[in-house]
């Protein structure tokens, strides 16, 4: 069930009602229901890899939890008795079995997602390896069809068992709330990729009607389809259509497809997201932000301490510092600072972690090359500069006027946004190589004419359409400047206006939504031409 | 409380009556291109009732015209045709047309027994959106619906036309409220003339058997008119093509005997009605024109009032008013579209 | 603690590290910084923070982080 359909605005509905008739002890049960019956939805099968990972991810964290408490029991009834040495050894063996307890969760539901997601990816290369080695073997593929949300629910039980194993917080003792946990209904078209101790603290409370907060929510919703009907679904005809044929498709073309890509990528993601907020804001569940004005960033750093913001700090939290801090890593960095000097040693665990980070998030985007190079591509441009940096710094020590210009901050958004949207094109075209080629394209292709010859009129997009996304994204720009100089919610300042201000607001957007948006068959007088009948 | 109350009920007033106008604004009027879209709706403006009315697609409302019938015979007839209108569609309008009135006899032009399942969305809106809401509308859309339709989308219109937005012109606001009268009883009238030369003969198909469907609302047809005492005829129209295929019509003729039905193919009949097919169509032998219909309709006309027991009504005066008014819309009609014919070449605003 | 806070002066010549507690909250330290940081004060030190303990509460002032280390070494 697609976020845009009428189904699943049926669905939210019929929830919504139910959510608040029953008695209140009852609200996170019907969400679980709910939940389940959305995942079988997408296919009853697919039930059964999701109840694996809940079922798995609890037995493992009850277990770890068990043994942490049989660890406290123990020091307590023996405190006093047992030297330090004793204790640490006492401690170094309980850590021993949640450790295997742990590596086992992790290595049973990666193992899943990666089976599902990764196996035919492994087949096709292995097979393409032994190829250029002579041999010709024939290997099917398995072709699973993937579980609704699989990467997005895998990755946010894992960062749960791990903080369970970190001693974080403790494993929660009821079955229905981890499996609601795991299976949250809003969340697993496009994450966000919550944890839990954020998640559960309004999760399973009793939620009284609140007119204020279910208007929020509402609110968030409707600027979420705003973004995704309007511009998203407006704008993916045209996306489609540039990166459908790359030798049509070159020299500007290549640049107005970055762009456009950049707009729908925006629309859909972050208005995905915001549909996802502003639905469980509509259930009294607080869902962390996962956007933060990303294309105002003004370096790639920035870029993605704002864009998916859960994915990043997922990676950073548990791949990155992990693999930077880990003892054979800080033993590696010691002894290369002894025998290359300080400059490599210092270097050696962020870049290493750095790279693998990187690796494995273009991995989770989607198995193929293009994702893995889209990452590392990242990963080469944040290192690079890194390693800039110092030079940066000596230019403003030596110019420190230009820095608050209003003009250096812009020339580093563009400078930001249009690296980022090169990058991005990885997702559209077919392979790597032609990726690359178009790039270069970019440039030596010289057609600026398309700009004014109508050119840009035939790739799915009328002038009207234009016009309509350029209001659109002015809109985006609006909203996104309010946030960063009112420091918060736009929404709470539309609520201080009159009444009749901010009733025309709301409706305005409804119906912008409503008229504007790029949905349903799409009325086109020519489909009636009179053929035979 | 009290206050409260009044204040939603006037936001849920003015939504509702935004929206509503809205609606009426984009949908689109079938005033100046694709004409045939309104022919659905008209028919809820007749005040009085029909002997005969005509089911089907371009192939009856297009080669029949009640004025003549009426003109010659005093039938009171209408067509109830909407372009590729597909035999479900055919049933339902039936269905709906019986809330209003009971014909004595019922005319069904069985081309569209060759379609079996939905075809195209923008041909099923030509035929849904103009029916009134009943059951029959509901079951009409529930039949009809292709890929990716939804039936939210025929309660609110607006769902479907929203995007028209970029290409409104001065009849959407014209026309808002009212119509433009189209048709003639249903009939849709064209004078131009473009012989029929190098018609291609059928392909071979793989299976002549028309489909289950088709069948099953062709037995439906069959009851409903049964149950009410209604005659039911089943015509092929003269048109040369879709190509009418020598198997298909041996289906139809057993089908009719079988169920006690008539069943005429005109296709066998031009001559004896005196059809022309260098002079009497508009578009190369697909439909007939003006003169081609009226000679059809006062040959059909012969053997309806020969076969059947049907009431010359011409000098009564409840429909001598109403169908004085008809004869003056058709002959000005007539003539405008001469004179469009003489000073342009061609007809250009029909 | 001097030795810390020459190796926070080191990563960021221009903030002042004895007063301010937002080093995280305020982005002042970013990942690589705190990665380099944690590698640092394992070669002063000889102490490893491991990445359960990478949390804004340990880093967001010196003497946050000086309190870390003391615990760890104690733990050691």
């Amino acid at each position: 069930m697609l976020f845009t359909s009428y189904e699943f605005l049926a669905f939210i509905a019929i929830a919504f009602v139910i959510y608040y008739i029953v008695p209140k002890k009852y609200q996170w049960k019907v969400l679980l229901g709910f939940s389940y019956i959305f995942y079988a939805l997408s296919g009853v099968k697919y039930i059964a890899y999701i109840l694996a990972t809940t079922i798995s991810t609890y037995i493992v964290s009850r277990r770890i939890d068990a043994k942490y408490e049989e660890q406290s029991a123990y020091l307590a009834a023996n405190k006093g008795k047992i030297d330090r040495t004793a204790r640490k050894e006492y401690k170094a063996s309980i850590k021993k079995v949640t450790w295997r307890w742990l590596v086992g969760c992790l290595v049973f539901n990666f193992g899943i997602l990666a089976v599902i997601k990764y196996a035919d990816f492994t087949i096709t290369n292995f097979s393409s390896i032994l190829h250029t080695f002579g041999a010709n073997p024939e290997f099917g593929l398995f072709r699973f069809a993937l579980p609704l949300g699989i990467s997005f629910y895998t990755f946010q039980t894992m960062g749960y068992i791990i903080d369970v194993y970190r001693g974080k917080y403790k494993a929660e003792k009821n079955f229905g709330k981890v499996a609601l946990f795991v299976s949250f209904f809003p969340q697993l078209i496009q994450g966000p990729i919550s944890r839990f101790d954020d998640l559960a603290q309004t999760m399973f409370r009793e939620h009284a009607y609140d007119a204020k907060q279910v208007s929020y929510g509402l609110q968030r919703i409707m600027w979420g389809y705003f973004k995704k009907v309007v511009v998203a679904d407006r704008l993916l005809v045209a996306v489609k259509t540039l990166y459908s044929d790359a030798s049509v498709y070159t020299g500007a073309y290549v640049l107005v497809g970055m762009i456009l890509y950049a707009g729908q990528l925006y629309g859909d993601f972050t208005g995905g997201i915001d549909i996802t907020i502003g639905i469980a804001e509509v259930f009294g569940i607080k869902v962390k932000e996962n956007f933060l004005q990303p294309y105002f960033s003004k370096n790639i750093v920035e870029y993605w301490n704002r864009w998916h913001i859960s994915l990043g700090s997922w990676f950073k939290e548990y791949l990155f510092y992990p693999i930077s801090v880990c003892q054979p890593m800080l033993k590696l960095s010691k002894n290369s600072r002894k025998r290359f000097g300080d400059a490599v040693g210092k270097r050696i665990p962020v870049y290493i972690a750095t790279i693998v980070v990187w690796f494995i998030t273009g991995f989770w985007h989607g198995a193929a090359w293009n994702f893995i190079v889209w990452g590392l591509m990242n990963c080469l441009v944040i290192l690079v500069s890194e390693e800039l940096k110092p030079l940066y710094e000596k230019f403003h020590a030596k110019f420190p006027a230009v820095k608050p210009k209003w003009w250096y901050r812009f020339f580093c958004i563009m400078r930001t946004f249009l690296l980022m949207s090169c990058l991005r094109s990885f997702d559209c075209y077919r392979d790597v190589p032609l990726t690359f080629r178009m790039w270069g394209e970019m440039f030596t292709r010289f057609n600026p004419s398309i700009f004014v010859d109508g050119s840009l009129l035939q790739i799915g997009l009328t002038s009207s359409d234009y016009v309509v996304v350029a209001v659109a994204v002015l809109l985006f720009i609006l909203v996104s400047n309010l946030q960063l100089i009112g420091k918060g919610n736009v929404r709470d300042q539309i609520a201080t206006k009159p009444p009749v201000v901010r009733y025309m607001i709301y409706y305005g957007l409804f119906l912008a939504i409503i008229i504007f948006g790029a949905y349903g068959i799409g009325y086109d007088s020519s489909q009636f031409i009179y053929n035979q009948f | 409380m009290k206050k409260k109350v009044i204040r939603y009920s006037l936001v849920a007033v003015f939504v509702g009556v935004t929206l509503f106008l809205l609606q009426r604004l984009l949908m689109p009027k079938y005033v100046d291109d694709v004409v045939e879209g309104s022919l659905i709706s008209e028919y809820y403006n007749e005040t009085t009732d029909h002997d005969v009315l005509f089911v089907g697609d371009c192939e009856v409302y297009e080669n029949f015209s009640p004025i003549k019938l009426w003109q010659d015979y005093g039938v009171t007839s209408y067509i109830r045709g909407s372009a590729q209108q597909l035999i479900w569609q055919s049933y339902y309008l039936l269905e709906d047309a019986l809330r209003y009135e009971k014909p004595k006899v019922v005319v069904f032009n069985v081309l569209s027994m060759k379609y079996d399942e939905p075809q195209k969305e923008a041909y099923n809106r030509m035929s849904l959106d103009g029916m009134r809401w009943s059951k029959s509308k509901i079951d009409a859309i529930n039949a009809s619906m292709c890929e990716g339709e939804s039936f939210i989308s025929y309660v609110f219109p607006l769902l479907r036309y929203h995007s028209r937005w970029s290409e409104l012109n001065a009849n959407d606001v014209k026309y808002m409220f009212s119509s433009k009268q189209i048709s003639h009883n249903g009939y849709y009238m064209r004078v131009d003339t473009k012989a029929a030369e190098n018609v291609p003969t059928g392909k071979a198909l793989s299976n002549y058997q028309f489909g289950d469907n088709s069948y099953k609302y062709l037995d439906k047809m069959v009851k409903l008119c049964k149950d009410n005492d209604i005659q039911l005829v089943l015509i092929k129209a003269p048109s040369l093509y879709p190509y009418w295929y020598q198997q298909w019509d041996e289906q139809m003729k057993s089908y009719a005997e079988r169920n006690d039905v008539q069943y005429i193919n005109f296709l066998d009949c031009t001559k004896e009605a005196g059809i022309d097919f260098n002079k009497d169509t508009y578009d190369g032998g697909l439909h007939m024109n003006l003169d081609g219909a009226e000679k059809l309709t006062n040959y059909f006309g012969k053997w309806l009032t020969d076969k059947y027991d049907l009431k010359d009504h011409r000098n009564e005066e409840e429909y001598k008013s109403v169908y004085e008014e008809k004869i003056k819309f058709y002959e000005d009609m007539k003539l405008d579209q001469y004179n469009e014919l003489k000073e342009y070449g061609k007809v250009v605003s029909y | 603690m001097d030795e810390l806070l020459e190796i926070l002066q080191e990563l960021h010549s221009d903030v002042d590290f004895e007063e301010c507690d937002t080093l995280i909250d305020d982005k002042i330290l970013d990942s690589f910084d705190i990665v380099t940081l944690i590698s640092e004060i394992n070669s002063e030190f000889d102490v490893a923070i491991p990445a359960e303990e990478i949390i804004p509460e340990n880093f967001n002032s010196a003497k946050a982080l000086w309190s870390l280390i003391e615990r760890l070494e104690d733990e050691e």
